[in-house]
């Protein structure tokens, strides 16, 4: 059971939930830059939602089966060709033995998502199948994707239905991002004016970004305090100044510590709507207090485990059991035959 | 040296971690009250006093402390901080001590010739000086395994290029200011190198990956060319080549 990477996009690596545990061995995590939304693709294919998948940047490419699976993909608004039908982003398709998939641009995001029945069972190194791809451990020897390479896939039940969300997710709004942050840990090299400057005005996403960090374009600021500490630790979100004055936020490969002082840390729950955002957005960081900002975790962890229990299975031409069982046949909305038709 | 003031400060690292941090300094105090709250730290989670803590780093100054809000508010991890901070007794203990061994020369004696040079002195009172010191690891962090060490000579202190270079071997043993390194993977460095280590301080293949923790001891101790070859064969095979001295 396997699938064969044909024609891999940009930065196509393997990630799963990350290898935690590991910072103060230099180490940061690595897993995916968006996490709601490779949990949700892995939930889409009927996987843990820790499960391995792959994710890539700017387009997915084509990957062929070697079995009979479901497949989903998820991340922004993506177009995927499979044999005989079009498919889009958000739900689950089968494939069955040597069809192909065509997976095209991320619309509207950056990274995406493809996840596959069983999930992707190569051997991990240090506990995780993360790809990092900076100190080459995890994913497929350390690197990206490359045509040819072949993935082992875990167990899974071949019968079990393709799901889609119950409701669809809203979308989000217009005009420039807002993206909060806890203030710190070195807020007080910089004075109250460059502070201002930092939650008042617009920043952009540049196309100097990668999955160690974001350089950000925008105001330039100085740290009058000094852009040099004694190296600390760091984290996912923590908005470094060097020296040029210039932001950047560290993601999920970041280094685990770091000389440059932290103006403010972007907050888990939107560090990976940042993540997302496409190359030339516009944004602006919105401080928040810490215990604000930890019930918006919270709350954020409720909704997506609400969002991940919340899906249904699709209706198929070919029914499973499954998708019987979950119609309401017994309450007479439709008849069995009218239901049997319907794909 | 003056007395410290090691008060505590706990700074937001965003709402899933925190940083307890006692200097803004390079301080040999601070940095064993740091690993020591490591300590304390891991036994109240081993006790069952504190939950939901997921990883903690400590550093030259600081220990960053993340946490699960979920299970546990960063205000309460805060107090609970301050009260094992409070109760710690540091003195004189040693961290396990290491005995590493070096070729300052092949390839990966970079800069041996040239600080000399700098320094006045023939490469081998440099050498001499360098593998005569006890160093400290004061923290691990920046790449994986990578050893941050105290106790230089202040006579070797060297600043760094202004041009780093694209890539030191693993094992290179460098320089950067006041602070010396065990190069743990290859990459692009701005250090000043003497010489290389044949000991691999991270390998994912080994079943105890990394050798040094912050707090631990290192002595540099000199092997020749040959010595370094045969040794890097054993590293290659997956050897560990060095065991610590536990503290006594």
């Amino acid at each position: 059971m396997s699938l064969t990477v044909l024609s891999p996009g940009p930065l196509a690596t393997v990630q799963d939930a990350g290898r935690g545990g590991l910072r103060h061995q230099g180490v940061s995590a690595a897993g995916p830059m968006d996490p709601p939304a490779f949990m949700l693709a892995n939930a889409l294919a009927g996987n843990d939602p820790a499960a391995a998948a792959i994710e890539f940047a700017g387009f997915g490419g084509s990957f062929r089966a070697e079995t009979d699976c479901r497949i989903a993909v998820t991340g922004g608004r993506i177009d995927l060709a499979l044999p005989g039908q079009k498919g889009v982003a958000g739900q689950a398709y089968r494939l069955r033995a040597g069809e192909e998939v065509r997976i095209g641009a991320v619309g509207g995001a950056t990274w995406g998502y493809l996840a596959v029945s069983g999930g992707i069972a190569i051997a991990p190194a240090l506990g995780s199948r993360a790809t990092h791809l900076r100190s080459g451990l995890g994913g497929l020897d350390g690197r990206a994707l490359q045509a040819g390479d072949v993935l082992p896939l875990g167990a899974f039940d071949p019968f079990d239905p393709c799901l889609a969300p119950a409701v669809s997710a809203p979308d989000d709004k217009e005009g420039p991002a807002e993206i909060r942050v806890v203030p710190g840990p070195q807020d007080d090299r910089f004075s109250a004016a460059t502070l201002a400057r930092f939650a008042a005005e617009e920043f952009t996403v540049t196309p100097q970004r990668d999955r160690m960090a974001m350089v950000l374009g925008g105001p330039v600021l100085a740290a009058e305090g000094g852009h040099d500490i004694v190296s600390d630790g760091t984290v996912p979100g923590s908005v470094q100044v060097p020296g040029s004055g210039r932001p950047l936020v560290l993601m999920a490969e970041a280094q685990t510590t770091g000389g440059y002082p932290k103006i403010a840390t972007v907050i888990g729950a939107d560090l990976p709507r940042l993540a997302q955002l496409p190359t030339g957005s516009r944004f602006r960081f919105v401080p928040v207090a810490r215990d604000a900002a930890e019930e918006i975790w919270i709350d954020s962890r409720r909704r997506l485990r609400a969002r991940l229990e919340a899906l249904r299975p699709k209706p198929e031409g070919t029914l499973s059991s499954h998708y019987l069982l979950s119609c309401d046949l017994v309450g007479g909305i439709w008849p069995p035959e009218e239901v049997v038709w319907q794909s | 040296m003056q007395a410290e003031d090691h008060t505590p400060r706990l700074l937001p690292s965003g709402e899933q971690a925190l940083t307890f941090q006692i200097s803004e300094a390079v301080d040999e105090g601070a940095n064993r009250r740091i690993i020591a709250l490591a300590a304390a730290l891991d036994r109240a989670i081993a006790d069952g006093e504190i939950a939901g803590v997921t990883e903690r780093v400590p550093t030259y100054r600081s220990l960053l402390v993340r946490y699960d809000p979920e299970r546990i508010r960063g205000a309460a991890l805060g107090e609970a901080l301050l009260v094992l901070h409070a109760g710690l007794e540091t003195g004189a203990e040693t961290g396990r001590l290491w005995r590493v061994p070096v070729h300052y020369g092949g390839p990966a004696a970079l800069d041996l010739e040239s600080l000399a040079g700098e320094k006045g002195m023939t490469p081998e009172e440099l050498i001499a000086l360098h593998s005569g010191a006890e160093y400290r690891v004061y923290m691990i962090g920046f790449a994986p395994g990578f050893a941050y060490l105290g106790g230089l000579p202040e006579i070797l202190h060297a600043p760094r290029l202004p041009q780093p270079r694209q890539l030191v071997p693993a094992g290179a043993i460098g320089i950067g200011g006041k602070q010396g390194n065990i190069n743990s993977v290859a990459g692009p460095s701005g250090w000043r190198f003497l010489g290389a280590t044949p000991v691999r301080l991270f390998d994912p293949r080994r079943a105890d990956p990394f050798l040094l923790e912050a707090g631990d001891r290192v002595r540099f101790e000199p092997v020749d060319a040959a010595a370094f070859a045969r040794l890097s064969a054993e590293a290659e095979a997956g050897s560990a080549l060095i065991a610590p001295e536990e503290a006594a």
